[in-house]
């Protein structure tokens, strides 16, 4: 690790993300804290919500290019808090983080981007949407978005159309993330449909596919004896589409959550122990590539796939997220998210 | 047997504590004057690492505005929705510290010496009042700011938040520069599409402080080369001595039946522990030399360069563990030979002295060829040598080549001074001294590198200040140099001085490329100061007239030579090109520099006032004009240099250069005395057989104790006589190679034969110190000693 890695994991609050991600379970002091029974009003929800310490704005995408060969895709921007205010320039309490990757079955490509707000090199606007940080942008009026990152050995340029509704997890959007009540407020759109051009070192690829945007903010999303957390969200070739977590613990136990969303956009929530996830085989960092994910109730018994093994985030704030396949009683597409693995 | 054995060796040194002490003061020297040199190397070269990592200075390419100004911070932003990875920082002085500010979301790693451990936590960094870093020299000049000690930090300079930078230094919303991060996005649109008011500065730029201040650590580098020379040469000599003088003692432990290989193992382990004892000493008295040192060589590097030096030296294992290894190794080295050397011999040898010179006849033959071929190439090198890997090449061959010639040199004016001697006397004594030059030849070495470096460097370095003054006494012409803070005190100035100055000169600039080399723009108005006093190295017919008449330029010499431009020549800037009338030396600038006249200067950069003024008047007004100026003006006094004082200063900086220089003189020559004291008294026993049969003829012990002394003090001259166009020739290598290759400009040579002599005077008492003690001793050898020569076959 170098020093400069090291330095911001001590620094950035949400690198507190960072301390074996242990940190998101820290004390809100000041901040404003998630509460049940949440009323969302858009599109200024799709805006930030500088009064909680953490937010995400968070889109992946499995995509095709025209001779089926898969892609991964991710564009993220996450916003971190000093202090419960806007601000404005230099002093200005908020931290900007922006990650992006693509992912094909061989090369898995990073970019990580870092910035104050308060000057406007980053930020979220809610209306018209416009999420940025440096050259990266997501904005549109939501239902139709342009989407756009750069790293050094890659770039991307796509247009986002919303299928379907927005989806609220846990109890209307109010997601509960342990048994002691940490929550967080989370919501999705989990369908565009998505095209554009993939600029890669082996040259332009243009590409098709569905991609999943997650909206989450909080001020203390994780209990002291949470380390981290392994994320699913798999859609089925059938239409039907699947959001699970599972939380790893200290003490070896888990806590788990899930969101059925049915084709038509209904949704049905399952709250600890519905879902299981067992890890079936690990990569050579012992990161667990392959896993049996099941919720009985709704006959999901299925086995989740890397496309590759080595979608190892090396960011500031370091962890695993790429594209997955899904065998067994349904077939289908999805994304994987593990943290805590360092 | 082993620990009797240990015992019969060690009884010598506890019967004989003079050979004990000089066997570990000589290495104690050696080790000393070694470390000491590296530590001061080590030091100053730390001190830069420090400022270059806190700016990262000459690492990365930067962005700066064409004409030299701040930036605005929306241009930043600009750059970086563009997908240019760039940081800002922001630099100005407060109360005399310069405040860096930096963004450390966006700085490449490295970029301020400041982790999480030395106190920062991100919020009150980036928030709030901020936090300042820097080493505790500097935060006690910010006494009313909350700073946080970091003793990384360069010195004089301390590390913030852009933010905070910007709020101190009174300029919200400006950027001095971008740096540019080594990797960028794929996609990223030209810089002229986004930002055509700025340009790329590449890495390696003219802020290279350490590109700078190599000039004066050439001085401090050709010492410690030289040192190291000689403490080996020492190191050998005090070995040699140690293994001469225990001849018999071996001899009779062997008789005794002391297997060979036990005494061996014995004798290097005893060696050793004296070279650990010896090294520890003397990395000790190295520190000590250092510590003195160091204060004179920071105040000169600070005064000539502007480069801050720590002047507290810290202990790095680096030079302490080289200190030792010296030590060790030149022990290992001196001793294997030595000890290779007892294998071979019969069992019951005798030290047979001539024989000895003999087979140094043989081997004479190799040095000689190699001598030979060394100074072949190094005069190949002084016509060829461009680069500082060339110039240190020539140094290299330059200095060896001739110390392994000088003992053939030597023994060749021995051999005719001995044909035209005429009495029996004289003819004895030089074929006596040529017998003994094989063991005096390293010895002699020694003194020969010594002064040929003291020579060379003190040649450069008067030479250096002989040119720099005269250069003072050119660029300075104005009495006094005014600083204006803002437009309003310039125009107050204007006003004040109109009625009591001579003539008012703007000295206005800009920072810019030609050429790609980073290069200040100045500004100058028509007056005979420039006519009268500026010396060109070349120029065109009429090249003032034609400058202020705003048709040519004038560029300096660094400028000339790194982009090839000469008279004649086109340089562009700002879109304008003009043609060169004229290169004028500029010593000790680092970067290039164009001057123009000041009509042409405010039609290509519209924005800069000039805020720095000179000010001509008889000096007898200065004291009254400053004084005045405060009371009338408001501009303080702080803000006002005069000439006399510049140049006082310059002049005590080059004093402190003397000190430095005069201090390693003194103590190279010192080791050198050493050596060849130890050779001496290494000698010293052998010789008794040699002397004996003059004795016997009649000379008495006194006379021959002052031939003695008189051969050292003749061989120190004959050395000194070679040694004095050595450092000549390395002096010109210096000077004509090294320096350009360095900084871009070469340094006139000039002479200074009283120093010369003095050092020549030095070097002939130090020889004759040396043998002062092996004369007197030789005196007073009791008659029975010598009459035992005959008596025994020893």
């Amino acid at each position: 690790m170098n020093v400069k890695a090291l330095t911001l994991l001590c620094w950035l609050p949400m690198s507190a993300l960072a301390q074996g991600f242990a940190g998101l379970g820290t004390q809100a002091d000041g901040f404003s804290v998630p509460q049940p029974n949440p009323t969302f009003s858009f599109p200024a929800d799709h805006g930030a919500h500088n009064d909680y310490r953490i937010e995400w704005w968070y889109l992946t995408a499995n995509l095709e290019s025209a001779d089926g060969t898969p892609y991964g895709l991710q564009w993220t921007l996450f916003r971190s808090a000093l202090a419960p205010e806007a601000g404005d320039g230099w002093t200005a309490p908020q931290l900007w983080m922006g990650h992006a990757a693509v992912t094909t079955s061989t090369d898995h490509y990073v970019s990580e981007r870092l910035a104050r707000g308060g000057i406007g090199q980053a930020g979220v606007k809610a209306d018209p949407f416009d999420a940025w940080i440096d050259d990266w942008s997501l904005s549109g009026d939501w239902n139709t978005l342009r989407m756009t990152a750069s790293g050094s050995e890659f770039a991307y340029d796509m247009d986002l159309t919303a299928q379907g509704p927005l989806i609220f997890h846990g109890a209307e959007g109010y997601s509960v993330k342990s048994a002691a009540g940490q929550a967080s407020y989370y919501y999705s759109q989990p369908l565009f449909e998505i095209a554009g051009t993939l600029r890669l070192p082996e040259g332009d690829v243009a590409v098709t596919g569905n991609a999943w945007l997650d909206r989450e903010w909080s001020s203390q999303p994780l209990a002291d004896n949470q380390t981290g957390w392994d994320w699913f969200s798999l859609s089925f070739d059938d239409g039907d589409k699947l959001m699970g977590f599972r939380l790893q613990q200290t003490d070896g136990a888990h806590f788990t959550s899930a969101t059925w969303i049915d084709a038509d956009g209904t949704t049905t929530p399952f709250s600890d122990g519905a879902l299981t996830a067992i890890p079936l085989a690990t990569n050579d960092a012992d990161v667990p590539i392959r896993w049996n994910v099941t919720l009985p109730s709704k006959g999901v018994d299925v086995t989740v796939s890397a496309i590759n093994n080595d979608a190892w985030m090396a960011t500031s704030v370091p962890y695993w997220e790429g594209p997955v396949t899904v065998t067994g009683t349904h077939t289908g597409v999805g994304y994987l998210e593990m943290t805590g693995y360092e | 047997m082993t620990k009797a054995a240990l015992q019969a060796l060690l009884s010598h040194w506890w019967r004989n504590p003079v050979q004990l002490f000089t066997l570990l003061a000589g290495l104690a020297l050696a080790t000393a004057l070694w470390s000491g040199v590296q530590a001061v190397n080590a030091e100053a070269r730390a001190s830069y690492d420090a400022a270059a990592a806190t700016l990262g200075e000459g690492q990365y390419d930067r962005l700066v505005r064409r004409d030299g100004q701040p930036m605005a911070q929306e241009t930043y932003i600009t750059l970086r929705r563009a997908g240019w990875l760039v940081s800002p920082v922001l630099q100005g002085r407060l109360d005399g510290v310069r405040i860096v500010g930096v963004e450390p979301l966006t700085a490449p790693a490295g970029i301020g010496p400041i982790t999480p451990a030395q106190g920062a936590d991100i919020g009150s960094f980036l928030t709030g009042q901020g936090q300042l870093f820097a080493n505790a020299e500097t935060a006690a000049q910010l006494p009313d700011l909350d700073v946080i000690i970091a003793a990384e930090t360069a010195l004089g300079a301390a590390i913030t938040d852009i933010g905070v930078a910007q709020r101190l230094l009174g300029k919200v919303g400006q950027i001095d520069s971008l740096i540019v991060l080594p990797s960028q996005p794929l996609g990223r649109p030209d810089l002229a599409q986004i930002a055509p008011d700025l340009l790329v500065q590449p890495a390696q730029g003219g802020s290279d402080i350490a590109r700078l201040t190599d000039s004066f650590h050439l001085n401090l580098t050709a010492f410690g080369l030289l040192s190291f020379a000689v403490g080996i040469f020492i190191v050998n000599g005090a070995i040699g001595l140690a293994f001469e003088q225990r001849r018999p003692v071996v001899r009779t432990m062997r008789a005794l039946g002391l297997p060979l290989r036990r005494l061996i193992v014995l004798m290097a382990a005893e060696l050793m522990i004296f070279a650990l004892i010896a090294g520890i000493i003397g990395v000790a008295l190295g520190y000590v030399i250092a510590a003195l040192l160091l204060p004179d060589v920071a105040a000169t590097l600070r005064g000539l360069y502007g480069a801050d030096v720590s002047g507290t030296l810290q202990l790095r294992p680096s030079w302490w563990l080289s200190g030792l290894a010296i030590a060790l190794g030149g022990t290992a080295i001196a001793a294997s030979g030595a000890l290779y050397q007892m294998t071979k011999m019969p069992l019951l040898a005798a030290a047979q002295p001539r024989a000895l010179a003999m087979a140094a006849g043989q081997r004479a033959k190799t040095q000689g060829a190699i001598a030979a071929a060394l100074l072949v190439v190094s005069a190949i090198l002084m016509f060829t040598a461009d680069g500082l890997i060339g110039g240190f090449a020539l140094l290299a061959t330059l200095l060896i080549g001739a110390a392994l010639a000088l003992p053939i040199i030597l023994s060749g004016i021995l051999a005719a001074m001995n044909r035209s001697a005429r009495s029996v006397t004289a003819q004895w004594f030089w074929a006596d001294t040529r017998q003994q030059l094989p063991g005096l030849s390293l010895a002699l070495m020694a003194l020969l590198l010594a002064m040929a470096a003291n020579v060379g460097v003190s040649t450069m370095v008067s030479s250096f200040r002989v040119t720099f003054t005269d250069f003072l006494d050119q660029r300075l012409a104005s009495e006094v140099y005014v600083r204006t803070s803002d437009a309003a005190q310039s125009a107050a100035l204007l006003d004040y001085a109109a009625s009591r100055a001579d003539a008012i000169l703007p000295i206005q600039s800009a920072d810019t490329q030609v050429a790609g080399q980073p290069t200040e723009v100045f500004g100058a108005r028509d007056h005979a100061t420039y006519r009268d006093f500026w010396v060109f190295l070349q120029n065109a017919e009429g090249a003032w007239d034609t400058t202020f008449a705003g048709e040519t330029v004038l560029i300096n010499e660094q400028l000339s030579r790194r982009a090839g431009l000469v008279v004649g020549d086109t340089v562009t800037l700002q879109d304008s090109s003009f043609a060169v009338a004229g290169v004028y030396g500029d010593y000790g600038n680092p970067i290039g520099q164009v001057v123009m006249s000041e009509a042409i200067f405010t039609t290509l950069y519209p924005d800069i006032s000039p805020q720095n003024f000179g000010v001509r008047m008889p000096p007898a007004d200065v004291a009254d004009f400053v004084a005045d100026l405060e009371a009338q003006t408001g501009i303080p006094a702080t803000q006002t240099v005069d000439q006399a004082s510049i140049k006082a200063i310059s002049l005590a900086i080059f004093e402190r250069t003397f000190t430095v220089t005069t201090a390693l003189n003194v103590l190279t020559l010192a080791v050198a005395g050493f050596a060849i004291l130890m050779s001496l008294l290494t000698l010293a026993s052998m010789r008794v057989p040699q002397l004996a049969p003059a004795w016997a003829m009649g000379m008495t012990r006194n006379q021959l104790g002052r031939l003695e002394l008189l051969r050292a003090v003749m061989l120190a001259l004959l050395t000194a006589l070679v040694a004095l166009p050595l450092g000549l020739a390395l002096a010109w290598a210096l000077l004509a190679v090294v320096n350009v290759a360095a900084f871009g400009w070469r340094l006139p040579m000039y002479l200074f034969p009283a120093d010369y002599a003095r050092l020549a005077v030095f070097a002939l008492l130090a020889a004759g110190l040396a043998a002062l003690w092996p004369a007197r001793r030789l005196a007073r050898t009791p008659p029975a000693d010598l009459l035992k020569v005959f008596s025994n076959e020893r």
